[in-house]
């Protein structure tokens, strides 16, 4: 198990290695100075030399480059061009709320996912199943901002139960926060529960084909306990995966949802940065989210060891 | 066991998810106290220090609300005393003197004097300013403090738009304790204070109530940044923002005129949308070529299909609503028969081929496929390359590596561009030039208003760049405001006469 984790460690520190300078290198060569993106068409020259000296522009590439990932191990993480408050502040701050988005999205993906994908693996083939099947298809088909864009007109315009969009932020109470999550966590979960669902039963139905199910049932096991301690837990390898998967989606991927219910989410971060040329936050914000899907990947390798103790003593 | 467990775990969670999905319309009852109100923009500042940024989010939050200068733009343009209660200017135009308000303090306490606006301007003309509009201050050339009360500034020519200039949100006042500081937290003398900004969300301000001013009626403001259209629609529907000024989803609006509980009010910017053109590349430095194609773009069209109608046609590089405004528009009207014969005439009878840069905001986006279409039918075959703004603004603005382009101009009294050296049109004319600097000299208003229009006919006639519309603005806000502007003579929300009804 040691050695185990210890490999993946290392693997995981190159990936972040190589992360660094595939990111450094694309901001690189992106046309567009972010001097001129801030001071406008109006700028002369001189008032662009003063900023581009002022934000570190004129040092060569490879210093830039080596005080960029020193600072990061030493947890600075730079200022950012455009809000001028430190970039590892910006991140923190929005990380409150795509985190805790992420993580009630997922909550009640699974908690959607598991109950249905292990229903219709166990009724495979009846009525249940195919019910079961279709809305899948049905939740896979939607594009989640459209089904948000849905949620708000019912929910905000015509009932007026929950507000539109917006984070108040914490500081306002937990319960007004959660509140502000709860409609782009649906619109974010029920893709994903599809998605999820499927797999779940798909690697039910696999598992329970399996010799050492007839066995157990052989032995005197119920259908359900069979299910149960050998089926579902079998089946939990390809499921986990997918779950780490869209884990990472979740904190990352969901700028288009952040757009919609306007919350201050990583996503939008990152996109509004670029455009305006915010290279430094665009860099080490993006350098966050490598490192997290990365951490992710390592507990999802690690759940998979927990899961399966071949994996342990294998490699 | 193992499998009762489970689905205790599963059975809780649902409950627990319940549990948070009920309780939530609890804590939903915030209603409006009104002397509060929430308005959205679309963009989010980047800071919000306006004497250190070009972006005009800056001060949509923090002009004449937060900062203020020693004049300001008023509702329709014009100059009004703001920090200077008056002024007098010398006989030869070089020397401003102003008078200032008294009991002026800062948010912080710290009260206002000459020597603050001393500071202000010396650091907007220092050589390591970064200020975005430092040509505003570019004809300074001294700035005395005659006593507490009074400043002189000195200039080293004419300029007959100086004090229009000191009404930019880049010529605000800041004291030299906090100026350091107003990226983040700024401190200016107006109505009202900087509280918060959850970045990304929105930035709240306070009454400050040390004013020295009328006092306002609003005791708290928020500015929420929602720049997707559906949810700019939703907010506005569901009550969330009371207000929209610079509302971003102009096919929506049909449903709020309809509806009693909203106000919605269309009014002009300062933004002559312009499809520019390259004055050196190729067919295009032909003024014939030029000429035909101001002829075959249809200006109505394009309006009505890019704009939904939000536009007004224009025929020079001029606001329709200022006083020296030439109607131009009938120098070329829409004929792409005229517009082949004059293609003829200089030689391109078979048309040409050109790229046509876009930036991202959707007057460019829309109209280009438009004038893509227009311009097909007279021979000229467009390139569309859509581009994000910083592009833009390196490969068109800076390096003028393109043909076309179309942009909004949204600074205003902006025709002394086209007199600009190396300017991204290319334009290159010395009588035009010579009028700029007649205009730059002139303070009387007769005699400038008289060379305007002539700036005006000189460019319509060298059709430099084909004249769109002066870009239309629709606000929504609720039925019970008063006191938002209509007009954007500047690209401000100043929310200092606003208050609820009743």
């Amino acid at each position: 198990m040691f050695s185990y984790g210890v490999l993946r460690l290392l693997g995981l520190s190159l990936t972040l290695f190589a992360a660094s300078i595939v990111v450094f290198v694309v901001l690189e060569v992106l046309p567009g100075d972010p001097a001129q993106v801030m001071l406008g068409i109006s700028a002369q020259e001189d008032t662009l030399a003063a900023l581009r000296e002022q934000l570190g522009l004129n040092a060569p590439v490879l210093t830039r480059y080596v005080d960029w990932v020193l600072g990061m191990l030493q947890g600075d993480f730079g200022i950012s061009y455009t809000y001028n408050v430190p970039v590892s502040e910006l991140i923190a701050e929005r990380a409150a709320v795509s985190l805790p988005l992420a993580a009630i999205a997922l909550i009640l993906s699974t908690a959607i996912a598991f109950p249905i994908g292990i229903m219709a693996a166990r009724f495979r083939g009846k009525a249940l199943d195919t019910g079961i099947m279709g809305l899948t298809q049905v939740g896979i088909a939607l594009p989640n901002f459209w089904f948000a864009i849905l949620l708000v007109y019912v929910f905000a315009i015509t009932l007026r139960l929950l507000p539109s969009g917006g984070f108040p932020g914490w500081d306002q109470g937990v319960l007004n926060g959660l509140e502000a999550l709860i409609l782009p966590a649906i619109a974010l979960a029920l893709p994903q529960a599809a998605i999820l669902a499927r797999v779940m039963r798909s690697a039910l139905i696999d598992v329970m084909s399996e010799d050492y199910i007839r066995t157990a049932r052989a032995k005197g096991l119920s259908a359900r306990v069979t299910l149960w301690r050998h089926g579902v837990r079998n089946a939990l390898i390809p499921v986990l995966t997918i779950l780490g998967l869209q884990f990472s989606f979740l904190v990352a991927g969901t700028v288009i949802i952040e757009n919609v219910f306007y919350l201050p989410g990583l996503g939008r971060l990152i996109f509004q940065a670029i455009t305006q040329r915010d290279l430094i936050t665009v860099k080490s914000g993006v350098m966050v989210l490598v490192a997290l899907v990365v951490l992710i990947t390592f507990i999802v390798d690690l759940a998979y060891a927990a899961v399966d103790p071949r994996l342990r003593r294998g490699r | 066991m193992k499998v009762q467990g489970t689905l205790k775990a599963l059975r809780s969670l649902a409950v627990g998810v319940a549990l948070v999905v009920s309780a939530s319309p609890l804590a939903l009852s915030v209603a409006h106290a009104k002397s509060a109100l929430s308005l959205g923009i679309v963009l989010e500042p980047p800071h919000l220090d306006p004497t250190a940024g070009a972006a005009a989010a800056i001060d949509e939050v923090t002009y004449a609300n937060v900062f203020e200068g020693l004049t300001r733009i008023g509702p329709n343009g014009e100059v009004l005393p703001a920090l200077a209660k008056s002024w007098e200017i010398s006989e030869d135009g070089l020397t401003y003197t102003f008078e200032l308000q008294d009991g002026v303090t800062f948010h912080d306490g710290t009260p206002f004097s000459a020597e603050d606006v001393k500071f202000s301007l010396d650091r907007a003309r220092a050589e390591d300013s970064t200020n975005a509009q430092k040509p505003l201050f570019a004809a300074i050339s001294a700035v005395n403090v005659a006593d507490e009360d009074t400043v002189q500034v000195t200039l080293s020519e004419p300029v007959g738009s100086f004090l229009f200039n000191l009404g930019w949100g880049d010529a605000v006042i800041v004291s030299k304790e906090s100026a350091a500081g107003n990226k983040t937290n700024p401190i200016g003398t107006g109505p009202f204070k900087f509280d918060r900004w959850i970045k990304g969300q929105e930035i709240s301000l306070d009454r400050y109530e040390g004013y020295w001013g009328t006092p306002v009626a609003l005791e708290e403001a928020s500015f929420k940044v929602i720049a997707d259209p559906n949810a700019a629609f939703a907010a506005m529907m569901s009550g969330d923002v009371d207000a929209f000024p610079n509302f971003p989803a102009p096919e929506t609006l049909i449903q709020f005129e309809a509806d009693p509980r909203f106000k919605v009010a269309v009014g002009s910017t300062e933004g002559e949308t312009i499809l520019a053109m390259n004055n050196e590349s190729g067919p295009l430095s032909n003024k014939l070529v030029r000429q035909a194609i101001s002829h075959a773009v249809n200006k109505q069209a394009l309006i009505d299909g890019a704009m939904f109608g939000r536009g007004t046609p224009i025929g020079s590089h001029f606001a329709p609503h200022h006083p020296a405004y030439e109607d131009l528009t009938g120098t070329y009207t829409f004929d792409p028969e005229k517009a082949k014969e004059l293609l003829k005439e200089a030689g391109y009878a078979e048309g040409f081929t050109a790229t046509l840069k876009l930036p991202p905001p959707q007057y460019a986006r829309r109209g280009g496929e438009l004038i893509r279409s227009d311009l097909q039918k007279v021979g000229i075959n467009l390139e569309i390359v859509p581009l994000e703004w910083a592009q833009w603004l390196s490969e068109v603005f800076r390096e003028k590596n393109y043909d076309f382009t179309i942009v909004s101009h949204t600074e205003p009294m902006d025709i002394g561009i086209y007199a600009r050296d190396d300017y991204y049109f290319n334009y290159k004319n010395p009588a035009f030039d010579d009028i700029i600097t007649q205009l730059n000299r002139e303070t009387d208003e007769e005699k400038r208003y008289a060379l305007m229009k002539q700036a005006q006919e000189m460019i319509a006639a060298d059709a430099v760049n084909v004249f769109l519309f002066q870009l239309g603005k629709a606000g929504v806000w609720d039925a019970n405001l008063q006191g938002l502007w209509v007009n954007s003579p500047i690209q401000a929300n100043d929310i200092t006469g606003v208050s609820w009804k009743n």
